[in-house]
């Protein structure tokens, strides 16, 4: 069993892709990550042995930031432009789409479930 | 789309002269501008600018973090209140 920075790697998938599991890695990092350690890319994930899995996990820990520490990384850009009170931080307060999106319609995924409001006014003819 | 690296950041000249002019002379007051698109520098830490959003001046205390940003994104040119409903009849 692979357990690299405190992720369980799929068994049954080529070494690729079961590398994306980890929150930071995607398909190209995982590529670099195999052809540093001289791994064949297609080899699945129980087929590595140890040596290649301690491998695979320096360069991980020495050159990447993955899982908790690029997650909180996140976090505090995210706080930074909230604290100087940037349009972007605003935007990040409120739950509202950052980049400029429209919202007069959808962007439900930033603005949650419907909130219905009740008893709203019909427009008068 | 980002701006050529060539040209460096835009800064505005006038704000500039203004804001090094002070820091020679060690004075501090609140400076106007209408430079929205001009970028923090570094030089401009610690001075108030009152940065124009279309109606009046908003005051921006500039601070360490805020280098990089732009005046603009400090002073919102839009101010929603919330829908008009009753929460804001009874009031």
């Amino acid at each position: 069993m692979a357990r690299i920075s405190g992720i369980d790697l799929p068994k049954n998938k080529r070494g690729e892709i079961g590398l994306t599991y980890i929150f930071g890695i995607g398909k190209k990092t995982s590529q670099r990550i195999l052809d540093k350690a001289n791994i064949d890319r297609n080899v699945k994930v129980s087929e590595w042995n140890d040596e290649q899995i301690t491998k695979i996990r320096t360069i991980i820990s020495t050159e990447l930031k993955v899982e908790g520490e690029l997650r909180s990384e996140v976090q505090l850009n995210i706080k930074r432009l909230m604290d100087i009170g940037c349009y972007r931080g605003v935007r990040h307060r409120v739950g509202l789409p950052v980049r400029g999106q429209s919202t007069k319609n959808n962007s439900r995924t930033r603005k949650g479930k419907k909130k219905t409001v009740a008893n709203k006014k019909k427009a008068t003819k | 789309m980002s701006r050529s690296l060539k040209k460096g950041p835009y800064i505005d000249h006038n704000l500039e002269r203004k804001i090094l002019g002070m820091n020679d002379s060690g004075k501090k007051s609140v400076i106007k501008t209408w430079s929205r698109a001009c970028m923090i520098s570094p030089d401009f830490v610690g001075h108030t600018v009152a940065v124009h959003n279309g109606n009046k001046f908003i005051p921006v205390f500039v601070t360490e973090n805020m280098v990089g940003h732009k005046f603009g994104e400090f002073s919102p040119t839009r101010n929603f209140r919330g829908h008009a409903g009753k929460k804001n009849k009874k009031k």
